[in-house]
């Protein structure tokens, strides 16, 4: 889904322009007004803002205009931990919700496939997450991992945690919350994907040898490639910039902080909106380059 | 040109085989022997449970009870991929994700055999299309999908080829031509061929043995000239080609003959060319082999005669005519008559007998649908 958007605006802009243009350009003027509105606009201002410089006056919060590139330099030799960690922790948690995603995506879309009960069952499964916001299901995630509950208690019980153990405000408490809020992005687009794998492509492959083990790695997972590449994307990208799970208030500690935490920090309670700004700036070109070199690797042009 | 084959097509037997569906019977007790190196048609309406005995061979799907022996060796609970059996499929199914090489070679590098390449190029100049090699298969149309699907089948050298109407989707003229390379390539490279469709003329112009299926049974099994001049049952006179059947109780049956009366006329066939001597019985004729006369014939024994009829319906064909011929109390008969030049000339309305040689009518063993003993 989202490499689709990636790839083809373009093209279609084209040739709606060489066609039949005032129609297209009529229909296509709310959604262009719309991206200039809330999309251009905002990002013009972030840039602006990352550039400024602090007021003569000294009071907080107050900046005026100027073109301050030392910002840039500022935000990277402050939070180059938190840099690091956001994509590191996007990166692992994107993978892990790969691997307990792509089974479930499997099972429901083709092994459950002449089972609409089960399939619908198991869809609504994964979709039930969204009933309920995600700020109260990581809260829960606070709650049973606390240093009191009872899981941390057996932990303790049978000699796995030594005695000041924990589990909130850990790496793992925070992928842990991560994985477990972006598994749906993983699954459903996976799901989307294998829904229409063609099953007599399958038989052929085991009708020309290939064990099941290979059918799947030649055949069947090559040909999910887009959906792994949409869920991917679309779990990497607000993993990288999350600032709920990693935040003290929910499943992280003070070594924990993501880029999100920090800009939220910068913009919210120090006020250094310059900071913050830059470091906005700089997390949307990251994933905009990370992202573009990874579905230019990935070879989409290639896929269906 | 040819791929060098070491291994020859092998022998398939089925042994009783029976497969049962949540609700339905596909196939059941079905026994059939298909020799080494032949080209075999399995062919039927859709239904009737080819499909199912098709991929049952392949092991996609596994039989209830019986037995399947591939030259000699029981594969009935082998997996599909150890089996030395390769399909070419109804859609192709072809990989879009891999070239057209790619597909070919896909068998061989699964077997580890050596230059898959190699051996791919050569099944693709085999099928004439060394020159697609690097395509996608999408970028193909649906004639040279259909070679490529052969090439990928054919490269691995099986014991036995699988055809599940592979030119079904094919237009008529390009099917015409598959038709022809398929068969070249048989008699080429000399592999068992089992070819299931429900195409009668693509079965009768390509086989040497067609088994006619039906209800999850073989109604019959020969080569195409015996299924066409002696079918044994209803279906089959009807399904392969068209006939004209009569039906009446059996008046005599002496000197080589049985007769059955017809609407108050007699119609004659040989005994040795009848499934049943007794009783009431269905006697059928092919409407090419019926002439129709617009004067009523002499009496003679060596012909049968029924009417008269008024023509219903006239069909120009190219090659011949087919007349619908209604005659009172026998129901509609067709004949075919080519277009010579000799035919007289017959218009819609008129009244006409019809007659054919008694040695070219066939004797049924069952009734067609829609009769009973009683009537």
């Amino acid at each position: 889904m989202a490499f689709v958007a990636f790839g083809q605006t373009p093209k279609t802009q084209v040739k709606t322009q060489t066609k039949s243009g005032r129609v297209a350009l009529v229909l296509l003027m709310p959604g262009l007004i719309y991206l200039g509105l809330f999309f251009i606009t905002p990002l013009i201002s972030l840039i602006m803002a990352s550039l400024k410089q602090p007021a003569p006056s000294g009071i907080i919060g107050q900046y005026n205009f100027g073109v301050e590139f030392g910002n840039y330099a500022y935000a990277v030799t402050q939070y180059a931990p938190q840099i690091f960690r956001s994509f590191s922790f996007a990166f692992i948690a994107t993978i892990i919700a790969l691997l307990i995603s792509y089974p479930i995506a499997y099972y429901i879309a083709v092994r459950a496939r002449d089972r609409p009960l089960l399939r619908g069952i198991l869809l609504t499964l994964v979709i039930a997450p969204f009933f309920i916001s995600f700020l109260l299901r990581t809260f829960a995630w606070k709650q049973i991992f606390s240093n009191d509950s009872w899981i941390v208690n057996v932990l303790k019980d049978v000699g796995i945690f030594g005695a000041d153990s924990y589990i909130i405000g850990t790496n793992f408490a925070v992928i842990f919350g991560l994985v477990y809020n972006f598994i749906p992005f993983m699954t459903l687009p996976i799901y989307a994907n294998l829904d229409r794998l063609d099953m007599r492509l399958v038989e052929a492959g085991s009708d020309l040898y290939a064990s099941p083990a290979t059918t799947f790695r030649k055949i069947t997972f090559p040909l999910s490639l887009p959906g792994v590449i949409s869920g991917t994307l679309l779990t990497f990208i607000p993993i990288s910039g999350d600032y709920v799970v990693a935040s003290r208030d929910f499943l992280g500690g003070p070594g924990t902080a993501m880029i999100g935490n920090v800009v939220e920090a910068n913009f919210l309670r120090i006020q250094d909106y310059p900071t913050a700004s830059a470091l906005s700036v700089m997390l949307m070109a990251a994933i905009v380059v990370l992202v573009s070199a990874y579905v230019r690797r990935s070879g989409t042009d290639d896929l269906l | 040109m040819a791929i060098d084959f070491v291994a020859r097509g092998q022998d398939l037997e089925l042994k009783g085989i029976r497969k049962e569906f949540p609700g339905f019977v596909a196939v059941d007790d079905l026994h059939l022997h298909i020799p080494a190196g032949e080209f075999f048609a399995l062919l039927g309406p859709s239904g009737c449970g080819k499909t199912t005995t098709l991929r049952m061979i392949a092991g996609l799907e596994s039989p209830t009870k019986g037995q399947i022996l591939l030259g000699g060796k029981d594969v009935t609970s082998m997996k599909p991929h150890e089996r030395p059996v390769n399909t070419v499929f109804q859609n192709y199914a072809l990989f879009p994700h891999m070239s057209v090489l790619e597909n070919v070679a896909f068998g061989i590098r699964q077997r580890k055999l050596p230059e898959p390449l190699d051996k791919a190029q050569k099944a693709l100049e085999l099928v004439e299309l060394e020159h697609l090699a690097a395509r996608k298969p999408q970028q193909l149309s649906g004639g040279q999908q259909q070679r490529v699907a052969l090439a990928r089948a054919l490269v691995n050298r099986p014991a036995l080829l699988l055809l599940d109407e592979p030119l079904g989707a094919l237009d008529l003229k390009l099917r015409r031509q598959m038709q022809i390379e398929l068969k070249a390539i048989q008699m080429e490279v000399g592999l068992t061929f089992l070819h299931v469709t429900h195409d009668q003329e693509e079965a009768m112009d390509m086989a040497d043995t067609v088994a006619v299926m039906n209800q999850g049974h073989i109604e019959q099994l020969g080569s195409p000239e015996a299924l066409y001049e002696r079918p044994r049952t209803a279906f089959v006179a009807k399904f392969l080609g068209q006939s004209n059947i009569f039906v009446g109780d059996v008046l005599d049956s002496s000197s080589g003959t049985i007769s059955i009366s017809v609407a108050g006329s007699k119609v004659t066939v040989l005994t040795e060319r009848s499934e049943k001597q007794t009783g009431k019985i269905a006697i059928g004729v092919r409407p090419e082999k019926v002439q129709f006369l617009e004067e009523k014939p002499e009496p003679n024994s060596e012909l049968n005669v029924l009417g008269p009829g008024e023509i219903t319906d006239i069909r120009f064909t190219g090659v011949s005519n087919q007349y619908q011929i209604d005659i009172p109390h026998v129901g509609e008969v067709t004949v075919f008559a080519q277009n010579i030049g000799r035919s007289p000339v017959i218009e819609l309305g008129a009244q006409v007998w019809i007659s054919w040689k008694v040695k070219h009518s066939f004797g049924l063993s069952d009734l067609p649908s829609g009769t009973t003993e009683e009537d």
